[in-house]
């Protein structure tokens, strides 16, 4: 089925003429129409602005027009990235149908490129959580089973990409809501060194730690995204002003001989699956096997990382979500005044995982509590960068699994916000530091047959590195499998 | 230990109305949560500096030029009430 | 209210705190390319990062950074080599993100001073306010209180929020308590606050204009019992909107003050309300529990580091200071400093200066706008610099009194009828028929005509009286319609008498 290849291959056979990119649109729509009712990867279909934008690179391409090598293709979008004049929710009831004025430089950069956007996808409320379940809609499931999570906070966009909805997806990583659910559901996902790809346009959660990045069934498809979407922004003081590493160069080449890998000691042990640690050592020994040197380190305030980490997201979304009062766009519900219309509108329109966390970062950076936690979590985040500089001094990259189990069921961990955290124990390092990661498919875990995550780390602006590692081992573990992991996903829909 | 007022002040400063269910339900949860994350202090001694941007960046200025700004009719858009171009909201019962 | 001024200050003495909020002049606002042009309809100047809208970001106008050194710069501080932009959390709808973006521990700009003189019993004196920090931030929307009374937020039904002027750079300065002004606390606060307006002015990083809100103050006051080291409970006092304002606000919050501690009550740390019509104050917002603004440094932004040869050459290029402008003023026009004095607190010493670049008489310049500008300008109310006679006119009526077409007392009718709005003095001589009669022979007449009329007079002038001159003088100019050059008349009167 077309709707099974790749980004590439599906723009190859659109530069050949083989499919225009209207029918291609056409077929993934009818893919969503015949499994999405069971995956709920989607928030909004955007049938009428997908075909006219398809229809557009039709003409485009008939016309001899040069064209970048996405355009035409789809692609879903999570839904805490603004688009113009289509629903923004954020997974929130706060903003059911708030329709943005304007497009993030991400959409931007994805028009530029004639990639097709199909839809928005599911994720948890304001990208807070590890499972989706915190979406105000309704929970997305695991294509791999449709009683698990998907992962979190942008299972949408990985389950649809398992799903064969879309071939290409945006995600957005704060503690690793793109890295967890693509290994929980068998895809590739990247969070590029902080300040790689604007965040204009994406709606605020913990803006020192937010990025948003590329989703795919492959390497290569999620390098091409990566590069078109990536790259300074004037609109993003944040945003870095350098040339973007080259990532498809890397992504094709593939070649780890000589490169140091290294194991970060404190990133495995108790709390991981025995299932997801043996993947892990087998895919350590398809690296050393194409020649990498297997080497280990230790980053020991990375046992502190989930602590900062959940003072310093807190904190910075108690202040990013205040906006959110009624006022200008948005819900509003309530009688009186209008302190009054906030506090009731911000009641009926916040879920209880947001609450929790708003009121923990008030709380954290009140007045007498500063230093304490907010302060002190600061401080920790210096020393874990200053663990990663160590480490990366000693290997080329750094790598463990992505998280510590395969895809829970729906409600297992819903009551226990600790446990539910735990899910980003390996990830959020990463965001801490401003440092990129990637997560592919390391296999099926033998204890239930579901997919994990091989996780690579490289130092900022280092993102090719990542690309170079993981196709190698991408490649090498296709071979041993003798197909891509998703093959072996049950299948989904009528046909 | 965060006491049920501590969370009753501080929804009050986050402008979120909890009912007493609510306030005790997060006043247990948030203590076991300020338990976890308040290890942070055991490493953040006064010679490590905190750091508020991951990737280090100063001066980052854009010049003084004008853009186009939205329509008032892009600007309303969201607004739950207007009249006369201007957003529509409650009685502030606040001093400005 | 039985406690005087007077006595009020043998028990206490006044500590302030001067809180100036400046509108830089920038074209576009402190974090978007919108417009900061004043007065356009509601809401055409907003965008999404100046409303808020969720995926917003910031990103800071390079030219507000500039005006903000050179702010600092002009008043002493110390340019900080490091500085960063915080959050300052809190609920307000005029506020689209519910937080302002500003400085908190890491103002660009500290530790700077402000010397101003003001007059007193013993002559000029000497102050030097001492300046704690200079920092930016953005300013909030504006709001319209619908269905009261009075327009203003008590009783209101709804507001209207119009967010064009969100986001309008805005730089606060900060004085450090400024002790030892005993009675002249007021003075001194509005002798600062002109200053620091004319510096800005020169500077020309805004228009300061205090009735339309691009400067604003607001006003600290405390009293603490005579030799009493510790300072007393403060009241914050806001829209004081003119330089008058901030004199009478300050005297008035003293004598609320003490007639408050002499009772034995105690005073309230809160906001108070000023008001132009009675003079006084009213309680506003009660500021006993400190705000609680959670600042931590805007992750958004970059700091901002300036570089030494940044600053060196912002320094370099600062105009010069108002302080030694005046000071070279008063020694091109040899001027007493009591007439600087008179004419720095009657607003007119760039009126004067400006006429004198037209190419005035400095004197003569004075002597028109602190003598009868002024006076028409008291009667009316208002400031010399607000009516509608310019250097311009007055120049021109110096040098019409120059060429003999004017007399002094035929100026003055010139100079009421440009302040009536009539027009341009040209205008005015010639619809008002205003001639002065300098023909010889038609005085002559007049002359003859006065001397048969009081015979006797003209025979006390013959016989060597001088002053009795006058009465003749007097009925020639009436005989003239006041037209006649007074001084004309009379050197042809005492020629004619046998006495010149």
């Amino acid at each position: 089925m077309i709707v099974n290849k790749s980004a590439i291959e599906m723009s190859q056979l659109l530069k050949d003429g083989e499919i225009s990119s209207v029918d291609l649109t056409k077929a993934h729509l009818e893919r969503i129409d015949e499994v999405d009712g069971q995956v709920k990867a989607f928030l909004h279909v955007d049938r009428e602005g997908a075909l006219a934008q398809a229809q557009l690179v039709d003409t485009k391409r008939k016309s001899g027009e040069k064209l970048s090598p996405l355009a035409g293709v789809p692609l879903a979008l999570k839904d805490v990235m603004t688009q113009r004049g289509i629903p923004t929710t954020c997974g929130s009831k706060m903003l059911e149908g708030w329709r943005p004025p304007y497009d993030s430089t991400v959409v931007t950069r994805l028009r530029s490129s004639d990639v097709v956007i199909l839809g928005k996808t599911n994720c948890d409320e304001f990208a807070m959580g590890s499972s989706t379940e915190n979406s105000a809609y309704f929970p997305t499931r695991n294509p791999w089973d449709l009683n698990r999570i998907p992962g979190g906070s942008g299972g949408g966009s990985s389950a649809s990409l398992a799903a064969y909805e879309a071939p290409l997806a945006i995600g957005t990583d704060t503690g690793g809501s793109i890295r967890q659910p693509a290994a929980v559901t068998g895809t590739v996902g990247v969070k590029p060194t902080y300040g790689g790809v604007s965040r204009y346009g994406l709606v605020a959660f913990s803006s020192s730690l937010d990025q948003a990045g590329p989703c795919a069934r492959t390497v290569l498809d999620a390098a091409y995204l990566h590069e078109a979407i990536a790259g300074y922004d004037p609109l993003d003081s944040t945003s870095i002003n350098a040339p973007v590493p080259p990532i498809v160069a890397a992504a094709k080449d593939g070649n780890v001989k000589g490169m140091k890998i290294g194991v970060i000691k404190e990133l495995q042990g108790d709390g991981y699956q025995p299932g997801v640690l043996k993947l892990f050592n087998q895919s350590l020994e398809e690296l050393a096997n194409l020649g990498a040197e297997i080497v280990e380190v230790s980053c020991k305030y990375f046992d502190y990382a989930l602590a900062a980490y959940y003072l310093i997201a807190p904190s910075e979304c108690s202040s990013n979500l205040a906006r959110f009062d009624a006022m200008r766009y948005g819900l509003r519900i309530g009688e009186g005044s209008a302190e009054s219309v906030m506090n009731s509108t911000r009641a009926a329109g916040f879920g209880k995982e947001v609450k929790r966390r708003i009121i923990l970062g008030t709380y954290a950076l009140s007045s007498g509590y500063y230093d304490a936690y907010y302060g002190s979590a600061q401080k920790v985040r210096t020393l874990i960068s200053q663990d990663f500089k160590a480490a990366f001094e000693k290997a080329d990259v750094l790598v463990s699994p992505t998280a510590p189990t395969t895809a829970f069921k729906i409600g297992e961990k819903s009551n226990d916000p600790i446990a539910m955290y735990l899910n980003d124990i390996a990830t959020i390092p990463t965001n801490l530091a401003g440092v990129c990661g990637m997560s592919l498919p390391s296999g099926l875990a033998e204890e239930d047959g579901l997919p994990a995550g091989f996780q690579i780390m490289a130092g900022a602006m280092k993102d090719d590195r990542l690309y170079k590692v993981g196709a190698a081992l991408e490649n090498a573990l296709v071979n041993k499998w003798g197909g891509g992991i998703l093959e072996q996903a049950p299948r989904l829909g009528a046909k | 230990m965060i006491s049920r007022e501590d969370v009753a002040n501080l929804a009050k400063l986050a402008r979120i109305d909890m009912s007493d269910d609510e306030l005790d339900h997060l006043a247990s949860e948030l203590s076991v949560i300020l338990d976890a994350v308040a290890r942070v202090q055991e490493v953040a001694n006064s010679d490590v500096p905190p750091t508020s941007h991951p990737i280090p960046m100063t001066n980052v200025f854009r010049i003084d030029e004008n853009r186009p700004s939205l329509s008032p009719e892009d600007a309303l858009s969201g607004a739950p009430a207007s009249e006369g171009q201007r957003f529509k909201v409650p009685q502030i019962l606040g001093e400005e | 209210m039985g406690l005087t001024y007077e006595t009020l200050l043998t028990k206490y003495e006044p500590v302030l705190g001067l809180e100036v909020h400046v509108e830089l002049g920038t074209k576009s606002k402190m974090f978007c390319g919108c417009s900061t042009v004043f007065g356009a309809e509601p809401n055409t100047q907003t965008c999404p990062v100046c409303l808020g809208l969720p995926g917003s970001l910031p990103v800071v106008n390079e030219k507000a950074i500039e005006y903000t050194i050179a702010i600092g710069l002009a008043l002493n501080c110390t340019i900080a080599p490091y500085s960063r932009f915080a959050r300052k959390n809190y609920f307000y709808p005029d506020m689209p993100k519910n937080f302002q973006t500003s400085q908190y521990d890491e103002p660009i700009c500290s530790n700077g001073f402000l010397d101003i003189s003001i007059e007193t019993d013993a002559g000029v004196k000497d102050f030097r306010i001492e300046i704690e920090r200079v920092h930016m931030e953005e300013d909030t929307g504006k709001s319209l209180h619908m269905g009261g009374a009075t327009g203003r937020i008590h009783g209101a039904d709804y507001s209207l929020l119009d967010y064009n002027r969100a986001g309008i750079p805005l730089v606060e300065i900060v004085t450090k308590p400024i002790v030892g002004t005993g009675k002249y606390a007021p003075e001194v606060a509005r002798a600062y606050v002109a200053e620091l307006r004319d510096i800005l002015r020169a500077l020309g990083v805004s228009d300061v204009k205090m009735e339309q809100g691009s400067l604003r103050c607001d006003a600290n006051v405390s009293l603490r019992p005579i030799g009493e080291s510790k300072f007393g409970t403060r009241s914050e006092t806001k829209n004081v909107n003119s330089l008058r304002s901030v004199e009478r606000a300050v005297r008035s919050e003293m004598l609320r003050h003490g007639s408050l501690l002499d009772e034995g009550k105690r005073v309230i740390q809160e906001t108070r309300h000023f008001h132009e019509n009675t003079g006084e104050t009213t309680a506003g917002r009660s500021k006993e529990q400190a705000e609680d603004y959670r600042y931590f440094p805007e992750p958004d932004l970059a700091p901002v580091t300036p570089s030494k040869d940044f600053i060196e050459k912002i320094r370099s290029s600062l105009p010069e200071k108002p302080s030694t402008r005046r000071k070279r003023l008063q020694e091109n026009w040899q001027v007493p400093d009591k007439e600087m004095a008179a004419m720095i607190n009657a607003d007119v010493l760039d009126l004067v200066a400006a006429t004198v670049e037209l190419g005035a008489d400095p004197t003569r310049a004075r002597g028109w706008w602190l003598g009868e500008i002024a006076r028409l300008a008291n009667e009316r109310e208002v400031s010399a610099g607000e009516l509608p006679i310019t250097p311009k006119d007055v120049s021109e009526i110096v040098m019409l009194i120059d060429s003999g077409e004017l007399t002094d007392k035929l100026a003055r009718q010139v100079v009421e009828g440009v302040i009536n709005g009539e027009g341009r003095p040209k205008e005015i001589i010639a619809n008002r028929g205003i001639k002065v009669v300098s023909d010889d022979s038609a005085l002559l007449s007049a002359i003859e005509k006065a001397i048969s009329a009081q015979p006797d007079i003209a025979e006390k002038v013959r016989g060597g009286h001088i002053p009795a001159a006058g009465a003749l003088i007097g009925a020639v100019m009436k005989e003239t319609k006041g037209q006649a050059d007074a001084a004309k008349v009379r050197e042809l009167l005492l020629r004619h008498l046998g006495q010149s």
